[in-house]
């Protein structure tokens, strides 16, 4: 279990003037479930998108699966699935279609293709929907079906930023109690951020809190609450990151939805 | 540590390590095609466009064309006018990378396993591909207007023309999405791009007679070159000669698509 699958030293993501992620440093072990906790605008989906190649960091190292994301981006895109904070599936392909498409792309061998697809729509109940364009889906639907496909191709590492929003919580404790068992079948990693602490606090191993692009404490949910001394997570994150109520700014992908909205499909 | 190794139960895509990112090409081209097909209203609608200046331009131009001892002025536009609507299909699907980032499905593409220039690739042949069909229906559109190429017999080597232009201004269509954030500046790549492209290239006029200043804009407009070779294989007219017309598509195809991939490659979400 000593084995380090994911090290950042000294990550910083700066945009412009704006540092979104200040010189942050940890390590995350293999089979390791790890959560990233933060109020909005601190830095979480950033740290996400710079492991995840999608960002190039500003300064700092990386390591993920011993390999580098400068020099090997390929091979750290192979170790990892990921679901995105906000939707990326194709509205326009059916369920099934997305699935595949996903299959091809990282490679996963024609004769176990179609099975795999199938179990992972199943294991979300979707499969009756496999032939549904993904403009039909709800919020909810759409979410449990990224879960599926960030799963599909067995990564060693899954990345789930805020996965859980918009499900209820019988499909949030289904999702838990399956990616548990895959962690421990697979010794697959995860990282994930949140804003439910109870979520955090059942499911992780470790809890980061990150504020203003820093973390600000790193440990188990017992040892966060024993070093503020409070009773509850949700006290131990008020009392670190304060009670003052942040926005996010609007990214250009939002105002170029709201620009969209106004001007109708092409 | 090796004991925990064999009681993971699952095969792992990087441990089966070949290396098959054509699959990846086709995948991409497959998903262009599939969307094209399902969009009948995009499909429909952008013939409207095509219809319209046949309409107007050919019939409405045609007398005094055929006065200045030119012949018959549908017979000169008709490759024109598929060569438009080659340049706007190609350019939208190439600029759709914009819509793919707003969907959050560019992301997915973006973090997959797979060397950005092939996922660049796929999506521009897809979109070369779907601008090819619908010069094809443009073609026929004009048929039905009341065009009639020389010899069906080059048929084949107009199709070429097509494909190479639709390559040409899909990678375009690319370089443009990659340089945008969001579809603010759509108006201005219209009107200050693929407006003049389209203007400015003999898909309406003759290239014979025209201003020094305007020739000289003319020749650079790789668009003239697609028109150019298309009328030398649909009427047998030709400026510059159907090699010329080939070599500069081609290279221009090369370059676009090496900036294009270049662009691609540092794409953020």
């Amino acid at each position: 279990m000593n084995n380090k699958i994911i090290e950042v030293n000294n990550l910083t993501k700066k945009f412009d003037d704006f540092t979104a992620v200040n010189d942050i440093s940890f390590d995350i072990k293999e089979g390791e479930i790890f959560a990233f906790l933060g109020p909005n605008g601190a830095g979480k989906s950033t740290t996400i998108k710079v492991l995840t190649t999608i960002l190039k960091p500003t300064t700092g190292k990386i390591v993920l699966n011993e390999k580098n994301p400068e020099t090997d981006k390929n091979g750290v895109r192979k170790s990892f699935g990921i679901v995105f904070q906000d939707p990326s599936l194709d509205d326009d392909l059916t369920a099934y279609e997305n699935m595949q498409f996903h299959a091809v792309l990282y490679k996963i061998p024609g004769n176990i293709r179609n099975k795999r697809i199938e179990d992972m729509m199943k294991f979300v109940e979707l499969w009756d929907r496999k032939d549904s364009l993904i403009k039909t889906f709800s919020g909810g639907m759409k979410r449990r079906l990224e879960i599926a496909r960030g799963l599909l191709h067995h990564p060693k590492i899954l990345f789930l930023d805020e996965p859980t929003i918009g499900l209820d919580p019988q499909t949030r404790n289904h999702m838990w109690s399956y990616l548990q068992n895959v962690n421990k079948k697979e010794r697959m990693t995860i990282f994930f951020t949140t804003h439910y602490m109870e979520e955090a606090q059942k499911i992780a191993q470790r809890i980061a809190i990150i504020d203003f692009g820093k973390i600000i404490a790193i440990g188990t949910a017992d040892e966060l609450m024993k070093k503020t001394n409070t009773k509850s997570l949700e006290d131990a994150f008020l009392k670190m990151t304060g009670h003052v109520i942040r926005d996010e700014e609007a990214s250009s992908t939002d105002r170029m939805r709201t620009h969209r909205r106004a001007w109708g499909r092409r | 540590m090796k004991k925990q190794a064999q009681q993971i139960e699952c095969v792992r895509i990087e441990e089966l390590g070949e290396e098959d990112n054509m699959s990846a090409i086709y995948i991409l081209w497959l998903r262009q095609i599939k969307k094209y097909l399902r969009s009948r209203s995009r499909l429909i609608g952008s013939l409207g466009q095509p219809l319209l200046f046949l309409l107007a331009f050919g019939f409405g131009f045609g007398s005094i064309y055929q006065k200045a001892g030119q012949g018959i002025y549908i017979q000169f536009l008709g490759p024109g006018i598929i060569l438009m609507s080659v340049l706007f299909t190609a350019v939208f699907t190439g600029i759709e990378i914009i819509w793919d980032r707003q969907f959050g499905f560019l992301k997915e593409t973006l973090v997959a396993p797979v060397p950005r220039f092939n996922i660049m690739l796929g999506r521009t042949i897809g979109g070369a591909t779907v601008a090819t069909i619908q010069g094809i229906i443009v073609f026929i559109l004009t048929l039905i207007v009341g065009f009639r190429p020389n010899n069906f017999a080059l048929i084949p080597l107009w199709l070429i023309v097509v494909f190479l232009s639709a390559l040409l201004f899909t990678s375009l269509g690319t370089i443009i999405a990659s340089l945008m954030e969001d579809m603010q500046g759509f108006q201005i790549i219209m009107n200050f791009l693929v407006m003049p492209i389209f203007f400015l290239s003999g898909a309406l006029f003759p290239l014979k007679g025209l201003p020094p200043i305007m020739e000289f804009i003319v020749k650079f407009d790789p668009l003239t070159y697609g028109v150019d070779g298309a009328r030398w294989a649909l009427i047998s007219k030709s400026e510059f000669g159907i090699l010329k017309d080939l070599s500069i598509l081609i290279i221009v195809t090369v370059i676009l698509i090496g900036i294009g991939s270049y662009l691609f490659e540092r794409i953020e979400a």
